[in-house]
């Protein structure tokens, strides 16, 4: 085909006020306008969210999951940022 | 909602035996692959074309069904039906979307459905003929295409499992609002209850033929359970779909067309069955391979749908592109 392709856009939903947008799909569209048009008939058909955000696909930076192990380590050998790492008696009660 | 058995797939794949090892894994220990994982080529190869051709056929779905949206005989009929059109429009398009994160585009889908090269479910390319054929797609097609459809929803590929949870909850109204019309066609007039079994004898074995050939003529099924984009065989969902419709079929009081349908408690590993009669295959390549009643019909609506709507996806982009130029001006004064 030798037409130009619509641009993608990610769309993100707000099911309802106090909870965050979150990714439900994408929809093609030209502009962000229609964007917001076809994200509201694709994926709010049955009341699931009051808010939605379109973001061009392009403009995602995503990290590379080849190099999850090393992006995401820290979190797993430091013990010490968590809670449970620290004794505390019975006695002190909740803390 | 539609899926049909995989046509064509081709799982095979070049990649190093530590790299399949190491894939083969994650995929044993129930961990979703993601779009931008590592994935072996057969893997990205299997799901675009399966995705793809579940997407195309919730796409041409729409066509038997909006056929009848002038024609519904209430406006209750009317509202009904477009709703459940529109879904499968939206179904179509959450598809497309899970098919693009594995790197093919819109454009190259679309092309291929026009051009005849992808193929979609078998089952519309019947036509529908009078108004219980309403019914009798939404109770038996997308009855099968749930049935293919639930365990979907657990497939190792993130984006398709997630796309399909979304198409099953919405699904379940298709199936009840089709089961309906029978109903209040079987408690009508004997002329309309005819009509219901009419739509039931033509519909029935393409039903069954939803699910795919027999799992010993399905060449590459099993590569494609070892890597849990399927979870139940072909013949497992059909049996699956039989021993649920064919009671719901004596509830209306219409006749199974098959002579040689019986209950057989040798099935199901002990807990019984219905045995059915021999599908007819050679019918389903025919269909499959473009000489259904319908096919080139449908896919003469889809090129016109596409052809008409060219100078829409053309002056949208250029009124895109004439916004941004004005803001830029805009800006810099």
């Amino acid at each position: 085909m030798t037409e130009q392709e619509t641009p993608l856009w990610e769309v993100f939903i707000r099911p309802r006020n106090g909870l965050a947008h979150r990714h439900v799909g994408s929809v093609h569209a030209a502009d962000e306008v229609l964007a917001l048009d076809a994200a509201r008939d694709v994926y709010t058909r049955r009341g699931e969210g009051n808010s939605i955000w379109v973001v061009r696909s392009d403009a995602i930076a995503a990290s590379d999951p080849d190099h999850a192990d090393e992006t995401f380590d820290p979190t797993a050998d430091k013990i010490y940022r968590h809670p449970t790492f620290y004794e505390i008696p019975e006695d002190v009660g909740h803390m | 909602m539609y899926s049909q058995g995989l046509i064509g797939a081709d799982g095979r794949t070049e990649e190093s035996e530590a790299f399949l090892d190491a894939f083969q894994k994650r995929i044993d220990a129930e961990e979703k692959i993601e779009p931008k994982d590592a994935m072996p080529e057969g893997y990205r190869r299997t799901l675009i074309r399966q995705i793809g051709q579940h997407a195309h056929s919730e796409i041409v779905g729409m066509l038997p069904e909006g056929n009848w949206i002038t024609r519904a005989p209430s406006l209750k009929r009317k509202a009904a039906l477009l709703a459940k059109v529109q879904d499968e429009g939206g179904h179509g398009l959450y598809l497309y979307a899970a098919a693009e994160t594995l790197g093919v585009s819109r454009e190259q889908m679309t092309e291929e459905l026009l051009s005849g090269k992808a193929k979609y479910s078998s089952i519309f390319n019947y036509p529908t003929l009078n108004w219980a054929d309403m019914g009798a797609i939404g109770w038996l097609v997308d009855g099968a295409a749930i049935m293919n459809q639930i365990p979907l929803c657990r497939c190792s590929f993130g984006p398709y499992a997630r796309a399909m949870i979304r198409v099953c909850k919405e699904e379940s109204f298709h199936q009840r609002q089709g089961y309906e019309i029978m109903l209040t066609l079987c408690r009508g007039t004997a002329e309309q209850k005819q009509m219901a079994q009419d739509a039931l004898d033509r519909l029935w074995w393409p039903a069954l033929m939803m699910f795919g050939p027999h799992d010993a003529d399905s060449a590459h099924s099993e590569q494609s359970m070892k890597w849990k984009i399927k979870r139940f065989s072909n013949d497992q969902l059909r049996q699956k779909f039989i021993d649920a419709t064919v009671p719901q079929a004596e509830y209306l009081g219409l006749t199974v067309p098959d002579p040689d349908l019986r209950w057989d408690d040798s099935l199901n590993g002990g807990k019984g069955g219905y045995a059915h009669g021999d599908i007819d295959w050679d019918e389903f390549w025919r269909v499959v391979k473009g000489d259904g009643v319908m096919n080139r019909d449908r896919i003469k609506a889809r090129k016109k749908a596409w052809d008409d709507g060219a100078w829409v996806r053309e002056a949208a982009l250029k009124h895109a592109e004439k916004r941004a130029m004005r803001k830029t001006q805009e800006a810099a004064e």
